[in-house]
C-alpha cells in the first residue's frame, strides 16, 4: 500500500497517470452531463408549484455540493502535503482551489437567479446562501495567499494552514450563521427543500452529481498536469518524455 | 522545574512585549482612536434618530472592535520580523505555541482591553439601554481575544511578505464571522431584556477553542513563514 | 421546441444559471489545457536551444 501511495506520488509517475486517466474522465464527464441534462431538461416533468423554474436545481444543487466537497479535498490534501511532504498533494490543493471558487460562485449565482422568481429579490439572507458567500471568501482568501507568496514550496504549506482553520470553522460559520438566521428569518420565505423528492426528479440530480465531481476530478487532473510542467521541466524524465513524444 | 520555566518563557514573553508596547505609545492608542472615529461616523453617514441608533448600536461596536483588533493585529509579529528576533524565538528551546501565546496576550492586553473599557461611552452615546451594559462588557471581554487568537494566525501567514496588509483582512475576516455573529446578537436580546446566557456560553466555547488551536496553528505558520 | 425554450416563462433565469455553468466549467478545462500547450513550447523550445550549443548532447 505505501509503495503504492509512494511509486504514484512521484511526479513522474502521477503525470504518467494523469496523462492516461484524463481522455476516460473528460469522456466520462461529458457523457454524463449530457445524459443529466437530457434527463433533468427534458424528461423530468414540470413541478406543480415552481413550474419549470426548479430545473435550476440541477445545477445549483451539485454545484454547493462540490463546492464543500472540494474545500474538503483541499484541506486534507494540503494537509497530506504539510505533514508528509507529498509534492503531489500540494498540487491537488493548489489546483482544487479555482474549481472550488468557481463551483462557489455558480452555486451562490444560481441561487440567486433562483430566488429571483421565487422569492421576489435577487438575494435573500438566507443561512444557506449566506453560508455559501462565506465559503466564497474562505477560497479566495486561500487564492490570494497563494498568489501573494512567491516560493511554491511555502505557499502550499502556508495555504494549508489556512484551509485547516477553514475547516475547523466551517462547522462554526455555518452553525451561527443557522442560528442567526432562524432569529432573523420572518415565516414570508418558502423553503425549497420538500420531505421527499419525486424519483423522476431526483435521478438527474444524482446524475448531475456525479458528472459535476468526475468534472471536477477532470480539470483538477488538468491543472495539476501543468503544473508538473512547470516545476519539473528541468528533470532529465520530463526532457525524454518530451523529446520523445516529439519523434 | 520544567514547569516553571515554561510559565517563566510566557511571562518573559508577555513582559517584554507589553513593554515594548508601552514604551511606543501609539500601539495603544491609534487603534483606540480609529475605534472611537470609526463608531462616531455611523450617526453621520445614517441618522443621528435615537430609535435607529439604538438598534444598530451592537452591530456599529462590534463591526469597528473587528477592523479596530485587525489593524492592530500586524503589530503582534512585523518588528519582531524584521529586527530578527522572530527568528531567534523560532531557535529557543521553548515550544513555540507557548511564546506565542504570551505575545497574543500582550496584544491583546495593549489592543483589546482599551477597546472594552472605552465601550460603554460609545454605548451610551448610541443610546444603548443600561441594561445592555453588561452584554457589551461581556461580549467584549469574551469575543476580543478570540480576535486577537485568531488573527495571529493571519498575521503568522503573511508575515513575510511586503503587502500583507490587505491580504490580512481577507484571510481573518471570515473567520471572525461567528463572533461578531454571537456577540453583536447577545447584546442586542439583553437589550430586549432576555437572557443571554447561550450566547455567552457559546462565545466562551469560541474562546476555549481558539485559546487551545490558535497558538499551535500560529506557531506551524510561523515556521512556514520563516523558513 | 419554443415551448422548451421558453421554460414556462422562465426561460431567463433557468438559461442564464445553465448558461454560467457552462462558461465556468468551459473556464476551467480551457484554461489549463492552453496553459499546457504553451509550457510544452516553451520547454522545447528550450531544449532545442540547449542541443543546438552542445550538438554532442
Amino acid at each position: 500500500m505505501w509503495s503504492f501511495i509512494h511509486k504514484h506520488a512521484s511526479p513522474k509517475h502521477f503525470y504518467l497517470l494523469a496523462e492516461r486517466l484524463i481522455p476516460w474522465l473528460g469522456w466520462s464527464t461529458l457523457i454524463l452531463l449530457v445524459v443529466g441534462l437530457y434527463q433533468g431538461l427534458i424528461v423530468a416533468p414540470t413541478d406543480y408549484q415552481q413550474g419549470e423554474s426548479y430545473r435550476i436545481i440541477y445545477v445549483h444543487v451539485p454545484a454547493a455540493w462540490m463546492s464543500m466537497f472540494i474545500y474538503m479535498v483541499m484541506a486534507t490534501s494540503g494537509a497530506i502535503g504539510l505533514v508528509w511532504k507529498i509534492k503531489m498533494a500540494d498540487a491537488v490543493a493548489s489546483s482544487s482551489a479555482p474549481i472550488g471558487a468557481a463551483f462557489t460562485l455558480l452555486a451562490l449565482v444560481t441561487g440567486s437567479l433562483w430566488g429571483k422568481p421565487m422569492w421576489g429579490t435577487w438575494w435573500v439572507w438566507d443561512a444557506r446562501l449566506t453560508s455559501e458567500l462565506i465559503l466564497l471568501f474562505l477560497y479566495l482568501g486561500f487564492i490570494a495567499l497563494e498568489s501573494a507568496i512567491e516560493d511554491r514550496r511555502t505557499a502550499a504549506n502556508a495555504c494549508a494552514v489556512l484551509a485547516l482553520v477553514g475547516v475547523v470553522n466551517i462547522p462554526i460559520i455555518h452553525y451561527s450563521v443557522e442560528w442567526w438566521n432562524t432569529l432573523h428569518q420572518g415565516a414570508t420565505v418558502t423553503r425549497f427543500d420538500k420531505p421527499a423528492m419525486a424519483t423522476s426528479m431526483l435521478i438527474p440530480l444524482l446524475i448531475m452529481a456525479l458528472g459535476f465531481k468526475l468534472y471536477y476530478l477532470y480539470a483538477m487532473l488538468l491543472r495539476v498536469r501543468v503544473k508538473i510542467l512547470e516545476s519539473e521541466k528541468d528533470t532529465t524524465w520530463m526532457k525524454e518524455l518530451i523529446t520523445g513524444a516529439k519523434k | 522545574m520544567k514547569n516553571a520555566s515554561l510559565s517563566n518563557a510566557f511571562f518573559t514573553m508577555l513582559k517584554r512585549d507589553l513593554t515594548l508596547a508601552l514604551r511606543t505609545r501609539s500601539e495603544i492608542a491609534n487603534p483606540l482612536l480609529f475605534f472611537i472615529i470609526v463608531v462616531s461616523l455611523f450617526p453621520l453617514a445614517v441618522s443621528p434618530e435615537e430609535s435607529l441608533l439604538r438598534t444598530m448600536a451592537p452591530g456599529i461596536i462590534w463591526v469597528a472592535a473587528l477592523l479596530a483588533t485587525m489593524l492592530s493585529l500586524d503589530s503582534i509579529f512585523r518588528s519582531d520580523f524584521e529586527d530578527g528576533s522572530l527568528e531567534q524565538m523560532l531557535l529557543s528551546p521553548q515550544p513555540i505555541a507557548l511564546l506565542v501565546l504570551g505575545k497574543i496576550m500582550a496584544h491583546w492586553l495593549v489592543s483589546g482591553l482599551p477597546l472594552i473599557l472605552i465601550a460603554p461611552i460609545l454605548g451610551i452615546s448610541l443610546f444603548l439601554p443600561g441594561e445592555a451594559m453588561f452584554a457589551l462588557l461581556a461580549t467584549l471581554a469574551l469575543g476580543t481575544p478570540v480576535l486577537s487568537l485568531v488573527g495571529s494566525i493571519g498575521v503568522a501567514l503573511t508575515v513575510g511578505l511586503r503587502r500583507g496588509g490587505v491580504l490580512l483582512s481577507l484571510l481573518v475576516l471570515p473567520l471572525y464571522i461567528p463572533v461578531l455573529i454571537f456577540a453583536s446578537n447577545a447584546i442586542a436580546t439583553a437589550a430586549a431584556g432576555i437572557s443571554i446566557k447561550g450566547q455567552l456560553y457559546f462565545l466562551a466555547a469560541l474562546f476555549a477553542l481558539a485559546v487551545t488551536l490558535a497558538p499551535m496553528a500560529t506557531a506551524a505558520a510561523l515556521r512556514i513563514s520563516l523558513r | 421546441m419554443s415551448e422548451f425554450f421558453h421554460m414556462g416563462g422562465y426561460a431567463f433565469y433557468v438559461w442564464a444559471s445553465y448558461g454560467l455553468a457552462l462558461v465556468l466549467m468551459l473556464w476551467n478545462v480551457i484554461v489549463p489545457i492552453q496553459r499546457k500547450k504553451q509550457q510544452l513550447t516553451r520547454i522545447k523550445r528550450k531544449l532545442r536551444h540547449e542541443q543546438g550549443n552542445n550538438p554532442a548532447a
